[in-house]
């Protein structure tokens, strides 16, 4: 039994409203913000996400602006959710307790806070305030391909000894293939006993996202994070029907319902998507160069704006290992792309 | 020519490196180096270097028969506003590179020589004095109706304070992009990148201009400050020239510049890679350096 009184072994948390943001280049409306979360709401899914796709703040030239502000997104679906609990991400660097307090304002009762996974320990402030505005936490440590089993769970030490209530294994570029998952999950919840939970949030560029969440669950993680028809950054995150279906099938309670959930992607979501997620060879090469996901639509943009290749961006941005936030580095490498050309 | 006497107040990476730099001054003499550790590396470095050095801190500093005329915090914001009413009292004029800001917000290649008189001069932040001038240079020629600049260090670079207090870094530099730089309304991000090797700080200004501003003055603006800038950050350079946007939907009508440096560091005593730091020092090296020689002058 957990706080809302559902019997569930595992936790099934949307973030259609917040990943797929990516997806939708931050297009959504407050329609689709409330018929979504309606929806979810109906299918007892306890936890949804809706947040700038690089969350609080996130709304810039970098990363891309939203088309309505997230704030009044947040309020929407606050309004629209009758037992689910609203969660906001937010991003140390980019946004700031500040934004926090505006969303708490709103009615937002989690939130997951996101680092790169070796950076915890940026994300101290955040918890600590988190705590005092009596919100729920979750930590993100993102690209955890980059990092070992061991390191991320001394850097999942940290954001729990801050006051982080679960910490997940966030597979941003979808480059975790099968126990790579699941022996950082292991190493997480080792760490944590009974202290903390372990998630686990996937990414579909090499077709993974749903068999590393059944092998996360094995491995302990209690919270999975899934996105309707996949609505994400890259190929898209693993999708929260199938996964309540996968895990109703093995027999799994989530307390979630798989057929108002496999209606609300055909009916609700697919008919606002303007590009469905798809495993095409940019976002397979992300999944292969260890690209964060939402790299995706700006190394296209730039592709058009400078006449280069998106997955010879894609390429290049994983042998440079920049991680989530560097936006700006993909214009940089498609001028650098041009300036070679020039030169030969 | 006689030098102006000054003090560093922080014996620690930020504090050495200021002092390595201030050593080469025509017009600084760095003659005091405190802080309030006794087993600190940085305090017997200095020593060694012939300066007179203390862990007794401030106190020590205020006791001298010959007191400084200038000093530089290299400490944190909470010692810097313990100290800097201390600092007021005894007509000592300070350099403040915390985030403390008890005085005014300060660039060299903006704010001087009009702040030269003003008691104590905060230094923004490491990403702050790498992009706040190029957001100056372009509202130089056109309105900024909104600036944005993204940081990005390296992981080794990124000490504690930064670490424990992330939110100071962006609001601080977004407040300076206006105040400063110029633009109605800024926004500041940063990234911390634990790449092996380390990489070399970078930093992206976006600024949004009228579709018809005039994009060859913005560019020869931008190509100035730049000059300017190296003229005390030596590996300050563009990456590239100034890449310009037509209007899309969401930019409100407007266009985009969008300007892509990198700030190698002087390698004095930090290492190369760490170009926010010691665009920190250096800064604050040059803001000294014409402090002092407007007191050498009088």
């Amino acid at each position: 039994m957990t706080w809302d009184n559902v019997e569930r072994e595992v936790r099934i948390v949307d973030t259609s409203l917040r990943d797929g943001s990516h997806a939708m280049a931050h297009q959504f409306t407050e329609e689709n913000v409330r018929d979504t979360v309606r929806a979810l709401d109906s299918a007892g899914v306890s936890l949804i996400e809706v947040t700038h796709g690089d969350g609080l703040g996130g709304s810039t030239f970098n990363y891309g602006f939203s088309l309505v502000d997230e704030r009044k997104l947040i309020a929407a679906a606050v309004d629209e959710a009758k037992h689910a609990k609203i969660a906001v991400l937010l991003l140390p660097g980019l946004g700031t307790v500040a934004d926090l307090k505006a969303a708490a304002d709103l009615g937002a009762g989690a939130v997951r806070i996101a680092t790169h996974c070796t950076e915890a320990d940026i994300s101290i402030q955040h918890f600590t305030e988190a705590r005092k505005l009596g919100l729920e936490t979750v930590g993100f440590l993102m690209l955890s391909h980059m990092s070992t089993p061991d390191a991320l769970a001394k850097q999942g030490r940290i954001m729990v000894d801050a006051g982080c209530q679960c910490v997940y294994i966030v597979d941003s570029a979808g480059a975790l293939i099968l126990e790579d998952a699941s022996e950082r999950v292991e190493a997480l919840a080792a760490e944590f006993g009974d202290q903390a939970q372990v998630g686990y949030h996937g990414h579909q560029n090499m077709s993974f996202g749903v068999a590393n969440s059944v092998l996360a669950y094995r491995a302990g993680a209690r919270q999975i994070d899934g996105s309707l028809v996949a609505l994400g950054a890259g190929a898209g995150n693993s999708p929260t029907e199938v996964l309540a279906t996968v895990f109703e099938r093995l027999g799994v309670k989530t307390g979630v319902d798989k057929d108002i959930l496999m209606d609300a992607a055909e009916n609700v979501v697919k008919p606002y998507i303007t590009r469905l997620p798809v495993m095409d060879r940019s976002s397979i090469v992300q999944g292969f160069a260890g690209v964060y996901s939402s790299f995706l639509l700006h190394a296209e943009r730039a592709a058009e704006r400078y006449g280069v290749p998106a997955h010879e961006i894609l390429y290049r941005v994983g042998a440079k290992r920049y991680v989530g936030g560097q936006e700006d580095m993909i214009i940089d490498i498609a001028l650098e792309i041009v300036a070679e050309r020039d030169a030969a | 020519m006689r030098k102006a006497i000054a003090a560093i107040v922080g014996p620690g990476n930020i504090g050495t490196d200021l002092l390595a730099k201030l050593r080469r001054s025509e017009y600084v003499d760095v003659r005091y180096m405190v802080g309030v550790d006794p087993t600190s590396e940085g305090l017997a470095r200095a020593a060694r270097l012939g300066l007179e050095t203390s862990a007794e801190g401030v106190d020590w500093l205020l006791a001298q028969a010959e007191k400084p005329e200038l000093v530089f915090e290299a400490t944190s914001a909470k010692a810097h506003l313990a100290n800097a009413p201390r600092y007021a009292e005894a007509g000592i004029q300070a350099v403040d590179l915390t985030p403390a800001a008890v005085g005014p917000l300060t660039c060299p290649a903006v704010t001087l020589p009009e702040q030269l008189d003003v008691p104590n001069l905060n230094m923004i932040t490491c990403g702050g004095q790498a992009t706040i001038p190029i957001v100056n240079a372009v509202s130089q020629v056109t309105p900024v109706p909104y600036a944005e600049i993204v940081a990005s260090i390296s992981s080794r670079s990124a000490g504690p304070g930064t670490r424990a207090n992330i939110d100071e870094f962006t609001e601080t530099t977004g407040h300076a992009i206006e105040v400063v730089g110029g633009a109605a309304r800024g926004k500041a991000i940063i990234i911390i990148n634990p790449v092996d090797p380390p990489m070399i700080m970078r930093d992206t200004v976006f600024c949004a201009i009228a579709p018809d501003a005039d994009r060859d003055a913005i560019t020869a603006s931008i190509e100035r400050m730049v000059k300017t800038v190296q003229e005390y950050v030596p590996g300050y350079a563009l990456k590239a020239a100034p890449q310009y946007d037509e209007p899309r939907p969401g930019w409100n009508g407007q266009a985009r510049v969008a300007v892509f440096l990198e700030v190698a560091g002087n390698g004095d005593y930090l290492p190369p890679y760490a170009g926010n730091l010691d665009i920190m020092t250096a800064a604050a090296a040059r803001v000294g350096e014409l402090l002092a020689q407007k007191k050498v002058a009088a």
